[in-house]
């Protein structure tokens, strides 16, 4: 965006084709829009940015490193890779990584056939994991009346921590702990159950993109999630309907 | 000449077989091209010399599966890992984070009613600490998810393997399919 604030039209290239985009826009916003396929996690129409699950990396000329298409900009006269034997490779590295770090049993999941992951996956091609799992030890927290979350199945991706945040303003969801260690927590690492913070809403359950939070009552394959609410919430918000 | 098949199973539930029959007739129409050599539903107990496909269904849980696995690497051409649990480790991984005495112990002896004791006869294998896919122990050639892998899913990949190809199954199936 130009300092004065107003909005430029910029033109630039996405895999040798010429695209317009508004100076306000991310890579990967003109990348969905001029239907290139990018593959994301915790990228979500509605939410901040955080390129956190570096699934949506691309390259971009003159960069030596590759960058998240979520948080990247547009600039004029960009020059954007989205699909090369390179990224594949990193894009599969990175989600087997995400798979081998808990316990995804996606056959006993609540999430089966609801998954983000899962879809993922079988759209960039993995049908097994090259490096061994880790198999942690890690909670389910059934707490609360109407929702479960459970750590096994959690990216951290972090949609709950933001969506609470952000649009229903009660910030119940934080991350503890440092790399493997880390987890997502309500209040200060408090059962969700009693978390006065939380309205309730469900938000947070809807947003996820696994199977980490979910209904209770939901058996396997079950779990079927709204996020469609986002945009249109966040939409109305700007305009002030 | 015919080509060679075994299966077998390892950690699992024999559903990824029950979905293998439901191949139906159209086993039939391949049954003049294959020669099933070993299976759970043939009688021959010995492992061939040489075999050109063995489907193997189930994870690496215990002392047995590991001998059975290495085995059957060293006499197959193609080796198919066929089903989640073959593939991840699926549920009988459900285990891992757990010391394997704790569960034998819970399983035998804390909610046992009436003989409470260990099992301990020479015909047990005995557990390994951790469930593992087949790929971390031996190389796998061919990866079939699924849990189970449909039937249509299962054939499309002999049919394949019969006619001289890898089959690419990336849009037929996935994990928990």
């Amino acid at each position: 965006m130009a300092a004065n604030g107003q909005i430029k039209i910029f033109t630039l290239k996405i895999d040798g084709k010429d695209v317009s985009a508004r100076s306000d826009q991310t890579v990967l916003q003109v990348c969905r829009e001029n239907e290139f396929f990018i593959p994301t996690l915790c990228h979500l129409e509605g939410l901040s940015n955080i390129g956190a699950c570096r699934l949506c990396m691309v390259e971009v000329a003159g960069q030596r490193k590759l960058l998240p298409a979520c948080t990247t900009m547009v600039s004029e006269a960009m020059e954007v890779t989205t699909t090369n034997d390179k990224l594949a490779h990193y894009r599969k590295m990175t989600l087997e990584l995400i798979f081998s770090e808990r316990n995804h049993t996606c056959s006993v999941c609540v999430s089966n056939n609801h998954c983000e992951l899962q879809f993922l996956s079988q759209k960039l091609g993995i049908n097994h994991i090259r490096v061994p799992y880790r198999f942690p030890k890690f909670a389910v927290d059934a707490s609360h009346p109407y929702f479960i979350l459970d750590h096994n199945r959690c990216i951290l991706c972090t949609r709950c921590v933001r969506v609470c945040d952000e649009i229903e303003g009660a910030h119940v969801w934080d991350v503890s702990g440092r790399g493997i260690q880390a987890k997502v927590i309500t209040e200060l690492n408090q059962p969700w159950g009693s978390a006065d913070t939380c309205t309730q809403c469900g938000k947070c359950v809807n947003v996820c993109p696994v199977g980490a939070l979910s209904e209770k009552g939901r058996s396997v394959a079950e779990n079927t999630k709204r996020s469609g609410f986002l945009p249109y919430l966040t939409a109305r918000r700007k305009e002030k309907i | 000449m015919k080509a060679k098949i075994a299966t077998t199973w390892l950690d699992g539930c024999s559903g990824c077989h029950m979905s293998f029959l439901d191949i139906d007739e159209r086993l039939l129409a391949i049954a003049d091209r294959i020669e099933l050599v070993y299976s759970p539903l043939v009688d021959n107990k010995v492992f061939p010399d040489y075999v050109d496909v063995t489907i193997v269904e189930g994870a690496v849980a215990s002392v047995d599966d590991l001998a059975k696995i290495k085995k059957i690497r060293k006499h197959t051409k193609y080796l198919i890992a066929l089903g989640d649990c073959a593939i991840n480790a699926n549920v009988p991984s459900m285990r891992n984070p757990i010391p394997v005495q704790e569960i034998i112990n819970r399983a035998y002896v804390e909610n046992a009613f009436i003989h409470d004791v260990m099992p301990k006869h020479p015909a047990l294998p005995e557990l390994l600490a951790r469930v593992m896919p087949i790929h971390e122990v031996v190389p796998v050639d061919v990866f079939i998810p699924g849990c189970p892998p449909s039937n249509d899913t299962i054939f499309y990949a002999v049919a394949e393997l019969l006619d001289g190809r890898i089959p690419d199954l990336t849009n037929k199936t996935r994990f928990g399919a």
